[in-house]
């Protein structure tokens, strides 16, 4: 039992100190019939790590790791390079094994990264003021459309047909519990949806996916101007960071809101989670925010210092009355982005982003030339809609015996609307190769 | 000559020659809140009813909701407070005033502490 | 005086306020004075190196490409530096004794670490086939197992992202299972909480719609049984009850009260922060309870990374687990596989709806298990056992210089106050900000709230004896100098740490959330 450094002496010692006989007599409180009378026995007992280590690496080798295939999905999930460095720094033990930074004396390290955190993600979508982090992408749209709600006092939202519907699962969650209204449009693969015209009095936000979920990128100004006119609020969901770095910024085409996933700057796709979502509105909206923020002050020698700020938002001191149930953030995870982001910097962040937008714009025109294939956006950043012959999900099937994970069929993410059945989501990142590329064309090109 | 009366939730309001109640928090509410750092106030033109919600105050470790002494229509509001909250601590009988009320029913006036009983109030809470 | 001198190395000269020697950089031995990465800025170096970007024609849909974003250049090596030398600014649980109440901060193996970063488990999308992710489902199923058996527990919903998300997943499944069972909506309104909750719970039960009732504790710390029973109807929907709860004590009437709850139709919702407590001595199932979510960074060891990322399993009774959102996990005949909407030929569509993207914490769930699996039953019987045991130890060991808020014994932590300081001008806060001179993490300050000048202590099975006794001993020499009428030391305190007490006035009243350009 190696994480217990207690001795038999020690506790013989400590059991003294305290006067009992035993330790069963520090659980008399709990009633005798819920009392377990030694270890469970349907369990294993403890192993050493070499032991742990074995069956754990069997359950790991049973999957088949994206970077050991050509791997071209995305749809919310990115596979990028994170620098060496990154998951070194985050490792430390003292930005690892430390807590929410509540005696701020001690945890000035963890304060001032998520000031610069806050500074990146409020510089990169365009906004005033973001907060220390959420839990995922999904919940911050959620947590947006909330917010929204609460600045405007109106109750019905309108999402876009180009919004992840995991995004749209999670809102429609909070809405059916909170009690308010959603207005939700057809799944929009052509990017042709108006949604100005669903906007009305009662309207808190509209909500679009920048690039929407089927890789299209838009012009939101008009849409934003249309919310405003209407007091409505624009909320614009990003679930590629990195297209932030060439695409003009949320924040300029009028939004009010800026909810973010945050994972493929620094994060490993690890299956899903943990992700981190990104979280930015406009200065004049700031106590109305969910979460953590982090502020600048002063110490007792005059000296620039950082504190957990406007926590009176918050459910431990608001309790029933609070902006948002959220305890955690997603500290960890929020340092492995500010980390990769403060290596990238202006040059690298700007230079990622135009490789990954010529990669995909020269793999979109390998398949456009696949016979009866087509790829149906006209504008998108480094993941695009392919219109396959046949159903989608067969085709991904056959490729994957193949050795090539070629992207996300849309019907695995719209399972209810068959007319998206023959589509693909196809993205590519910059560890991708021209190989790989030529791979996924050859593939498609036999199972077709 | 002007009356203030005050609430069991240390709020004054105080009643000037046009009938109009001006509201603020008490001496002793701010005392025991420390450094005012936000107030939020009324829209003007709100309704409101005898002890219904109608601002917050905060300090760094706590927020408190301010109630109405009677019931009425919220006519102005003290914005100075939005960038010097400080006044809530500085002034709070005076410039740290929150919000001005048209008193629906006089009689609700009638039945609020004066401040002799006021300040037997606070003392008995200790 | 270079009190106007702007920051960021602008280390105060004043000998007697930073108590030591001024010193010519700023610096101070180890201490490091960091700048902002934004004022370390040195325009056209990268800490990458990328390849050259193909020359093709942008297709952006006819938008401009984004002008400058104002994010600084830095090289690698300076990138490093900067992380390092802010990390160690942290006190953290691999330096010493972390033992902040209803925290649970115990060591972080790691172990966890390496296996949660095998390429089978970071590496693997999550829209992956699940033809090449059985092992990921495997790894999940495998701590569902877990989880269940040591709760007693039929069910256990995997997504929720904290524990606060958990409780809410929770707070859902009953709602769906009282609206299913009341045809389509439940006229019930009101949840049950204690005034000792922690501020989750009523946020938690206002976001899925109900309304908080206010359950008042005895003069033992506990729920009052009578006082209970008389807020006990039918428009109650559920309680929320944390136990061990949040003064360290286990509630004596629990089955009384699942009792009691259940006979009015209504459900009870244990709020498992303090899980750590009793985990593997006693299952939640045998207490009656129908929902608890467990915080796998505190029960479970996964690293609390300066406030997350959490992990909030929900383990439900028969009657809920129908209603635990999507996606989950099934067994077919040779495979597992996933259920991830209504539209499942598979789905019943109770499923109460969608809490977060894609699966849940995977990265938390392999750590988990890592944790779980090292330690066996036998290992977490005895943390458990060791938890409770240092907890007591530390209460017997201040008692008579600190007498605890309520008679023990108590469970994980110990709950003290001060007001056997009454008369010293010290408050809690000044004992903290002294331990934190001594070189100790404080205990959870002013929590739980209905205890005036709470010091709440949870050590964790984490420290041996010999941790647990400096510790103690610093305290003890604490309030002794406090009693002493030595006030000034507390009110200054601390000294020695690379910043001494912050303005949260300030901080609060013209927040300045980010870095501009100056």
């Amino acid at each position: 039992m190696r994480y217990l450094p207690l001795t038999a002496a020690d506790r013989a010692a400590m059991l003294a100190t305290i006067g009992v006989a035993s330790v069963d007599e520090l659980f008399h409180d709990v009633p005798v019939s819920a009392r377990l009378d030694g270890p469970i026995k349907a369990l294993p007992n403890h192993q050493g790590e070499l032991a742990v280590e074995r069956r754990l690496r069997e359950m790991a080798e049973r999957n088949v790791p994206a970077g050991s295939v050509a791997c071209f999905l995305g749809a919310g999930a990115y596979r990028h390079h994170v620098p060496a460095s990154v998951d070194y720094l985050i490792q430390r033990g003292e930005f690892l094994t430390s807590y929410t930074p509540y005696q701020p004396e001690i945890t000035q390290g963890t304060l001032q990264y998520l000031f610069e955190f806050q500074t990146q993600v409020a510089m990169l979508t365009g906004m005033e003021v973001a907060n220390a982090s959420l839990y995922d992408g999904a919940t911050a749209c959620a947590e947006a459309v909330m917010m929204a709600n609460r600045v405007t006092r109106r109750k019905k939202a309108v999402l876009s047909g180009g919004l992840h519907p995991h995004y749209c699962a999670v809102t429609e969650t909070e809405a059916r519990f909170v009690g308010f209204e959603l207005v939700e449009a057809a799944p929009d693969p052509e990017g042709t949806e108006d949604l100005a015209g669903l906007v009305d009095d009662a309207t808190s936000c509209v909500v679009v996916q920048y690039p929407s979920v089927f890789g299209q990128v838009h012009d939101y100004t008009a849409l934003a101007q249309a919310c405003h006119a209407k007091g409505a609020l624009l909320i614009v969901v990003v679930t590629e960071a990195v297209a932030l770095g060439l695409l003009p910024s949320p924040g300029s085409m009028g939004a009010d809101i800026v909810a973010a996933e945050g994972q493929s700057l620094g994060n490993a796709l690890s299956f899903g989670g943990p992700y981190v979502g990104l979280f930015a509105c406009r200065d004049k909206f700031v106590r109305q925010m969910p979460g953590r923020l982090c502020g600048e002050t002063v110490d007792a020698d005059g000296r620039r210092g950082f504190v957990l700020t406007l926590s009176t938002r918050e459910q431990h001191i608001r309790r029933e009355k609070a902006t948002s149930n959220i305890c955690t953030n997603s500290g960890l995870c929020a340092l492995a982005f500010t980390i990769h982001l403060s290596l990238l910097g202006e040059s690298g962040l700007g230079h990622l982003a135009r490789l990954n937008h010529a990669m995909a714009v020269q793999l979109a025109d390998k398949i456009a030339a696949l016979p009866g294939v087509s790829v149906l956006n006209d504008g998108f950043f480094n993941e695009f809609t392919v219109r396959l012959p046949r159903r989608a999900r067969k085709v991904v099937d056959a490729l994957t015996a193949r050795g090539v994970l070629a992207g996300v069929p849309v019907s695995r993410l719209f399972p209810q609307d068959d007319r998206l059945a023959d589509l693909m989501l196809v993205a590519v990142t910059e560890t991708n190769t021209e190989a790989q590329m030529d791979a996924l064309c050859w593939a498609l090109k036999e199972v077709l | 000559m002007a009356t203030i009366r005050f609430t069991k939730d240390h709020e004054w309001i105080r009643v000037e020659d046009d009938g109009i109640g001006v509201v603020g928090i008490t001496a002793h509410a701010q005392e025991r809140l420390g450094d005012v750092v936000f107030v939020e106030l009324p829209d003007i033109g709100k309704q409101v009813e005898q002890g219904g919600e109608i601002a917050v105050v905060e300090s760094v470790k706590a927020a408190s909701d301010i109630f109405a002494p009677v019931a009425g229509e919220v006519v102005a509001a003290n914005d100075a407070l939005t960038d010097e909250p400080a006044k809530v601590n500085a002034d709070p009988l005076g410039e740290g005033w929150f919000f001005k009320l048209r008193p629906r029913d006089p009689a609700q006036l009638e039945a609020l502490m004066d401040e002799a009983a006021y300040a037997r109030f606070v003392e008995e809470l200790g | 005086m270079n009190a106007m001198t702007p920051p960021p190395t602008s280390a105060s000269d004043d000998i007697s306020a930073v108590g030591g020697p001024g010193t010519v950089s700023g610096h101070r031995g180890l201490q490091l004075e960091e700048a902002l990465i934004f004022e370390l800025d040195r325009p056209g170096h990268a800490g990458v190196d990328l390849p050259p970007v193909p020359d093709v024609p942008l297709r952006l849909g006819g938008l401009a490409p984004r002008a400058r974003i104002g994010l600084p250049d830095l090289s690698e090596p300076e990138v490093v530096r900067h992380y390092t030398r802010l990390s160690q600014k942290n006190y953290a649980i691999d330096a010493g004794i972390y033992p902040l109440g209803s925290c649970t901060m115990k060591h972080n193996p790691r172990l966890n670490e390496k296996m949660a970063r095998l390429p089978g488990f970071a590496d693997v999308h999550p829209m992956q086939p699940e033809s090449t992710v059985q092992g990921a489902l495997q790894l999940i199923d495998a701590l569902a197992h877990w989880l269940k058996t040591l709760t007693g527990m039929p069910a256990v919903a995997l997504s929720p992202a904290a524990g606060a998300q958990g409780e809410l997943c929770g707070m859902m499944a009953i709602r769906a299972a009282l609206d299913h069972r009341e045809g389509g909506k439940t006229a019930r309104r009101r949840v049950l909480v204690p005034e000792s909750a922690h501020g989750t719970n009523p946020a938690t039960a206002v976001a899925c719609g109900f309304t908080v009732a206010t359950i008042p504790a005895n003069d033992r710390g506990r729920v009052d049984l009578e006082a209970f029973k008389a807020k006990l109807d039918g428009d109650v929907a559920a309680i929320m009850l944390t136990n061990p709860n949040t003064c360290g004590l286990f509630e004596p009437d629990i089955v009384e009260i699942a009792q009691a709850v259940h006979d009015v139709g209504a459900f009870f919702y244990c709020d498992g922060a303090n899980f750590n407590a009793i985990v593997g001595r006693v299952r939640p199932a045998d207490l009656g309870i129908d929902a608890m979510h467990i915080n796998l960074h505190k029960t479970f060891s996964t690293p609390h990374g300066g406030g997350g990322p959490g992990s909030g399993p929900v383990v439900l009774s028969e009657p809920l687990a129908p209603f635990a959102p999507y996606p989950y996990l099934v067994h077919t005949a040779d495979s597992l596989r996933l259920v991830e909407s209504a539209a499942d030929p598979t789905a019943d569509g109770r499923a109460f709806g969608r809490l977060k993207g894609f699966h849940g914490q995977m990265g938390m769930f392999v750590r988990a298990l890592s944790y779980m699996m090292s330690h066996g039953a036998d290992g977490l019987y005895q943390a458990a056992s060791d938890a409770v045991l240092n907890a007591n130890y530390v209460m017997a060991r201040l008692r008579d210089l600190l007498p605890p808020t309520f008679e023990g014994p108590c469970m994980h932590e110990a709950l003290f106050d001060d007001r056997s300081l009454k008369d010293t001008g010290v408050e809690t806060l000044g004992i903290a900000k002294a331990l934190i001179d001594e070189g100790f993490h404080p205990f959870t300050v002013y929590f739980p709230l209905v205890v005036h000048g709470a010091m709440l202590i949870e050590p964790t099975e984490t420290e041996s004896k010999r941790s647990l006794d400096r510790f103690i001993n610093s305290l003890r020499g604490l309030i002794l100098r406090a009693k002493a009428g030595d006030t000034a030391h507390f009110d200054a305190a601390p000294h020695f740490t690379p910043r001494r007490r912050l303005d949260e006035t300030q901080a609060a009243r013209k927040p300045v959330l980010r870095w501009k350009q100056g």
